[in-house]
């Protein structure tokens, strides 16, 4: 019970508490407003280039840009504590490691899925794009996976920032990397393999691909393979987020850095 | 004399300063080239390689104004935070000419991105570097960058204000990218924007330097963008006066 209480009550007061980005003035312009424009700047951009449909970016977009609420809420929320003077008390309690990094990200996930179905909907009215209604239900559940997978990742680089200083840039750093890498933009046929085989191990590739499909009329289950990866991709990042902090943790206590910033 | 010399020491210290900033040079360099790639892979992939070069010119432009507008949006957050805020504002010299160096040197600062975006260009896609008009282009950029560096004087002073400065900049680098034609022909856009277009130093800048580049005659666009810059300079010196005085009157120069 307590454990539970820990993944649920604690994983939201810290979301609460440290993630920076939850007042309305902050939250408004970053999380609402830019991505309608990300989607329209690349929309315009591949009419300009004659490349994709409308829908291909609005796609491709609206879930990539998860990225800012998963990366930088997770960055947040692990690093604020150091700076607030607060890891040490966190790290010294007897709470099971698990619930208490873990449970920080079920908040981060819920929230990246509403700024995505947001980017979703008015990007559509705007921009007059219509998806299958029976597709509906298959694009909520892959922009989903693609929040926790991406919510991995965002622990994974939380773990790394404990130990790097500058943050932002890092989480800017992996923002720009997901948008090169992810086919967001860009269809697979048209990027050299390498970069390929970057984008299928990092979050959003294959949920982007998933969502084309699905927005095309492709059925649930066609694309389930592309959703299990989705989903493992994630959970192999949740894991190793989880590891690296257990690591950290015990690292800082040895060398006496838990508090250096 | 001495107003020469304090913006000339303060842009050189911010440059400084700046250039040793992890964020600054990632906003510069690492952005723009980011933009560069997947732009030149859309126009790439609808068969429009001709214009990767004009794509290049605008994601560089991007990354001027890409740290012009997060300097700006820091100018007064970044002195609140370090305790510095009152101690400036009470200085004898007028605030205006403290924050103009910090906003100059922000799309100084862009002329890493410029390099590194056309650099990127030329290494990664084979992207000729030629200019049609090296003059024009040796001024258009310094000209670019004067008229970034007062838009961002603008921004700055009306951040005084606003506690949540850096929000709005985040909100503002991909409406303003769009709207001023950096990587989107202006007459794809509709027709309501031109307007809001023509308000912007990015826009003519740009045509400025992409005249000089592609061919073209730039000095228009570069008369236009010096008097965009002077007219920058009035709203800004009135904006800064007058919130500078709402700020002090009210108690929340220091609020952070």
């Amino acid at each position: 019970m307590s454990t539970a209480r820990l993944f649920f009550v604690g994983g939201l007061t810290s979301y609460r508490a440290l993630f920076g980005f939850l007042s309305p003035a902050i939250f408004i312009p970053s999380l609402l407003v830019a991505p309608i424009f990300q989607v329209l700047l690349f929309v315009y951009i591949g009419r300009s280039a004659g490349a994709e449909s409308d829908t291909f970016y609005l796609v491709g977009n609206a879930i990539q840009y998860a990225a800012v609420p998963c990366v930088f809420a997770m960055t947040q929320i692990v690093s604020e504590e150091r700076y607030q003077q607060t890891l040490g008390f966190i790290l010294v309690s007897p709470a099971p490691r698990l619930p208490l990094f873990v449970g920080r990200a079920l908040p981060v996930v819920v929230n990246a899925f509403c700024v995505s179905a947001f980017t979703f909907v008015v990007g559509a009215r705007i921009l007059d794009v219509s998806f299958p209604s029976s597709s509906i239900g298959g694009i909520a559940l892959v922009t989903l996976l693609a929040a926790f997978s991406c919510t991995g990742l965002g622990l994974f680089v939380a773990a790394i920032g404990l130990v790097v200083r500058e943050t932002a840039v890092l989480a800017n750093v992996v923002f720009g990397l997901l948008l090169i890498f992810t086919h967001a933009n860009v269809p697979a046929s048209r990027t050299p393999a390498w970069m390929d085989a970057v984008g299928a191990v990092l979050p959003f590739t294959h949920a982007i691909e998933a969502a084309r499909l699905l927005a095309d009329g492709a059925s649930l289950g066609s694309v389930s393979g592309l959703a299990w990866k989705e989903l493992g991709i994630g959970t192999v990042y949740l894991a190793a987020g989880y590891l690296g902090l257990v690591w950290l943790e015990r690292l800082s206590r040895s060398r006496a850095t838990l508090e250096r910033g | 004399m001495n107003v020469v010399r304090l913006v000339w020491t303060g842009w050189l210290f911010h440059i400084k300063t700046l250039s040793l900033s992890g964020f600054f040079v990632l906003t510069a360099v690492f952005m723009p080239v980011v933009v560069a790639t997947v732009a030149f892979y859309m126009f790439e992939a609808g068969g429009r390689p001709g214009t990767l070069f004009w794509a290049a010119l605008g994601a560089a432009v991007y990354g001027i104004w890409s740290s012009t507008l997060f300097g700006s949006g820091g100018a007064i957050q970044w002195q609140r935070w370090q305790g510095t805020l009152e101690i400036l504002v009470a200085a004898p010299a007028p605030f205006f000419l403290v924050v103009l160096p910090l906003t100059l040197a922000t799309s100084t600062i862009g002329i890493y991105s410029l390099c590194a975006t056309l650099l990127w260009g030329r290494i990664a896609f084979g992207i000729p570097f030629t200019l049609a008009h090296p003059l024009e282009f040796a001024v258009a950029v310094p000209v670019t960058i004067l008229g970034l560096g007062l838009l961002g004087m603008v921004f700055a002073a009306t951040f005084v204000l606003y506690r949540h400065a850096n929000a709005l900049s985040n909100m503002l680098e991909w409406p303003v990218l769009l709207v001023t034609g950096l990587l989107v022909p202006l007459s794809l856009l509709p027709g309501w924007v031109l307007p809001i277009s023509w308000a912007f130093a990015p826009t003519w800048g740009m045509r400025a330097l992409r005249d000089a580049a592609l061919g073209g005659n730039p000095w228009p666009e570069i008369a236009i963008t010096l008097l965009l810059g002077a007219v920058y300079v009035g709203i800004a010196a009135a904006f800064l006066r007058y919130f500078e005085r709402a700020a002090r009157k009210h108690a929340t120069l220091s609020l952070t």
